[in-house]
C-alpha cells in the first residue's frame, strides 16, 4: 500500500454535556483545529467523509446538519460521504478514496453528544427489534454478559480490571481534553457499586459530548506540505457476527484486523515493535480482552492519553485514539514517552465489540 | 445574552416491521406449540436459534429446521442494577442460553430466581407466557432447574 498520511489532527474538549454547543459547532470547532493543525485551509480539503449516527443525533441522514460545519459547501460544494459507525471506519474510507487517486486530501470528522439523548433507549436500538430489542438490553448489559464470560475463561478478578481503571484515570487525569480528570485509587475501583454484575460503575466509561477531527493526504501531498506527516503503514478493518453467535471471550474480528495491519506494517513481535497503543476500551475488561488479541503485553504503554475510560463520545472515540497515537508520535501528547517512533490505534463499534479496525501509525 | 435554549423533542414513530419467512415460523412455533425452533446450514451443519434464513459464515440457505431445548445450559448472565425505559421489569436478569441442540446463544431474560444463585453452566428451561401473540416475550422468561 502507497502510505498514507496523518497531516492534521483536532479535537473538542470532552465533557458530559455541551450545552452551549451544537453538535454541528463542535464539528466545526474539531475542524477548525485540525486545519490549523495541518495549517492548511478549507479550500485544500478535496472531500469529506463524516461518522455519525442518526439514532444518536434525532434525525435522518444526521452528516446533513453538518454540512456547512465541516466545509460541505465550500466552493460551490465537495464530495461528502457518512459512514455510520466509529470515526476510524470514516477514516478507513478515507484513506480508500485517497488510495483511489482522484483526492489529495481527506477530512474525516466524527460527532457525538451523548447528553441530548437517552443512552439505555438508544443502545437498546442496537438490538434486533424483533427478537432481542424487547427484552431491555442495552451497551452496559450485553457487555456485562461478555465481561462474566471472558474474566472466567481467562481467570481474571477485579484486581486487574481495577488496575486498568487506575491507570487509565491516572493518564486522563493528565490529559487537557479529557472528561473525567480525577484520578482513581484502586480502592474506588474495587468499591465501586454493581452496574451490571459483574461489571462496577467504575469499570463503564463515561459518555461524553465531542468532536474529533484529521486530515488525510496522499503522499505526494504529505511530503510538499506537511512538517509533520504520521504515515499509515498498516490498517485492518474486520466485522464478526452477532453477539450469541460468538464466542465472547475472544474477538476473532479484531484478531484478523490487526493480523492484516501487522502483516502490512511487518509486525511479527508487536510488544516488541510498538512503542505504545491508544486502544477503545469501553469498558476496563475490554482493554486486556482487546490486548489478548492485538497480542501487545507492555500495560503501560496502553491508553497513555486515559482512554476511553476517560473520555468517550460515541463515535468519536477511534478518531480520538488515532489522534492522541499522532501525538505522541509527534512528541506533542500531553503525556508524552521519549522516543515514540511507532504507535498502533484502535477503533470499535457495535455491542460487545462486533467491529474492529487497528491502525499502524509511524513518524 | 449568554443564556442557551434546549428544546426537547422526541421522535415517535410507528414501525411494523415484517417478521419474514424464517422468524413467522420461529414465532408461530412458540406461540401455538410452545416449541423452540432453530434452523441449520446445510453447509457448515450449524443450528441458530433465533433461527437465520442464511448462515453468515457460509453464505447460503439454511433451509433445515428443527426442534430445540426445551432444556438449555446458561453461557452467561447479568443483572441490570439500574433503571431503564426499556426495562420490563425492575433490576432486570438476562441470560445468554445455549439450547440444547443449537449452536448459538439465546438471548433471553431469568425469572423465578436471583444474581446469587445463578452460575454459568446451571441448566434452565423456558417459562412460556400463558397469553402469547407470536413475539420473543412468548417466553417469558428462563428458570434455573435443580
Ligand atoms: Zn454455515
Amino acid at each position: 500500500m502507497e502510505p498514507v498520511a496523518i497531516i492534521g489532527v483536532g479535537q473538542t474538549a470532552f465533557s458530559p454535556n455541551r450545552k452551549d454547543q451544537t453538535y454541528a459547532d463542535l464539528v466545526y470547532e474539531a475542524t477548525a483545529a485540525a486545519l490549523s493543525d495541518a495549517r492548511l485551509s478549507i479550500a485544500n480539503i478535496d472531500n469529506i467523509v463524516t461518522a455519525s449516527n442518526d439514532f444518536f443525533d434525532g434525525r435522518t441522514i444526521s452528516s446533513m446538519a453538518i454540512g456547512d460545519a465541516c466545509g460541505a459547501a465550500f466552493g460551490g460544494g465537495k464530495s461528502i460521504s457518512t459512514v455510520e459507525g466509529d470515526g476510524t471506519f470514516a477514516a478507513f474510507y478515507g484513506l480508500s478514496r485517497i488510495l483511489s487517486g482522484n483526492y489529495d486530501t481527506t477530512l474525516v470528522v466524527a460527532h457525538s453528544k451523548s447528553s441530548e439523548g437517552d443512552l439505555r433507549l438508544l443502545t437498546n436500538a442496537f438490538f434486533d427489534p424483533l427478537t432481542e430489542r424487547l427484552l431491555g438490553l442495552d451497551w452496559v448489559s450485553a457487555a456485562a454478559l461478555q465481561a462474566r464470560v471472558f474474566l472466567r475463561e481467562k481467570n481474571i478478578g477485579n484486581i486487574e480490571c481495577g488496575n486498568v481503571i487506575v491507570k487509565n484515570r491516572a493518564n486522563g487525569a493528565k490529559n487537557p481534553k479529557a472528561h473525567l480528570r480525577k484520578p482513581l485509587s484502586i480502592d474506588e475501583a474495587l468499591r465501586s457499586p454493581l452496574l451490571a454484575s459483574p461489571l462496577k460503575e467504575t469499570d463503564v466509561c463515561p459518555s461524553s459530548d465531542g468532536a474529533a477531527a484529521i486530515i488525510l493526504a496522499s503522499k505526494s501531498f504529505a511530503q510538499k506540505k506537511s512538517e509533520r506527516p504520521i504515515w499509515v503503514r498498516g490498517v485492518g478493518v474486520c466485522a464478526d457476527a452477532p453477539l450469541g453467535e460468538r464466542n465472547l471471550a475472544e474477538s476473532k474480528a479484531l484478531r484478523l484486523a490487526a493480523h492484516q495491519a501487522y502483516q502490512m506494517a511487518g509486525i511479527d513481535n508487536p510488544t516488541a515493535q510498538i512503542d505504545l497503543v491508544e486502544l477503545s476500551e469501553q469498558f476496563s475488561y475490554q482493554e486486556l480482552l482487546w490486548l489478548e488479541e492485538l497480542n501487545y503485553r507492555n500495560l503501560s504503554r496502553v491508553n497513555l492519553s486515559g482512554g476511553c475510560l476517560s473520555a468517550h463520545a460515541w463515535i468519536v472515540s477511534g478518531l480520538v485514539r488515532m489522534i492522541e497515537a499522532s501525538l505522541q508520535l509527534r512528541g506533542q501528547a500531553s503525556n508524552q514517552i521519549s522516543n515514540a517512533k511507532r504507535a498502533v490505534a484502535h477503533g470499535q463499534y457495535g455491542l460487545c465489540g462486533q467491529s474492529h479496525s487497528v491502525w499502524v501509525l509511524e513518524n | 445574552m449568554n443564556e442557551i435554549l434546549t428544546h426537547p423533542s422526541r421522535i415517535k414513530v410507528p414501525y411494523t416491521w415484517s417478521a419474514g419467512e424464517a422468524l413467522s415460523r420461529f414465532f408461530k412455533a412458540l406461540r401455538d406449540e410452545q416449541k423452540i425452533l432453530g434452523s441449520r446450514c446445510l453447509k457448515c451443519r450449524k443450528v441458530y436459534v433465533p433461527p437465520k434464513k442464511t448462515c453468515g459464515t457460509c453464505f447460503v440457505e439454511c433451509s433445515e429446521w428443527l426442534e430445540v431445548g426445551p432444556s438449555g445450559t446458561l453461557v452467561s448472565f447479568s443483572q441490570a442494577s439500574y433503571p431503564s425505559p426499556a426495562h420490563r421489569v425492575l433490576k432486570p436478569l438476562f441470560g445468554l442460553i445455549r439450547l440444547e441442540g443449537s449452536d448459538t446463544s439465546f438471548l433471553h431474560m431469568l425469572g423465578e430466581t436471583n444474581l446469587q444463585s445463578l452460575k454459568i453452566g446451571v441448566k434452565v428451561l423456558p417459562v412460556f407466557a400463558e397469553k402469547r401473540t407470536g413475539s420473543i416475550l412468548d417466553i417469558a422468561y428462563f428458570k434455573v432447574v435443580s
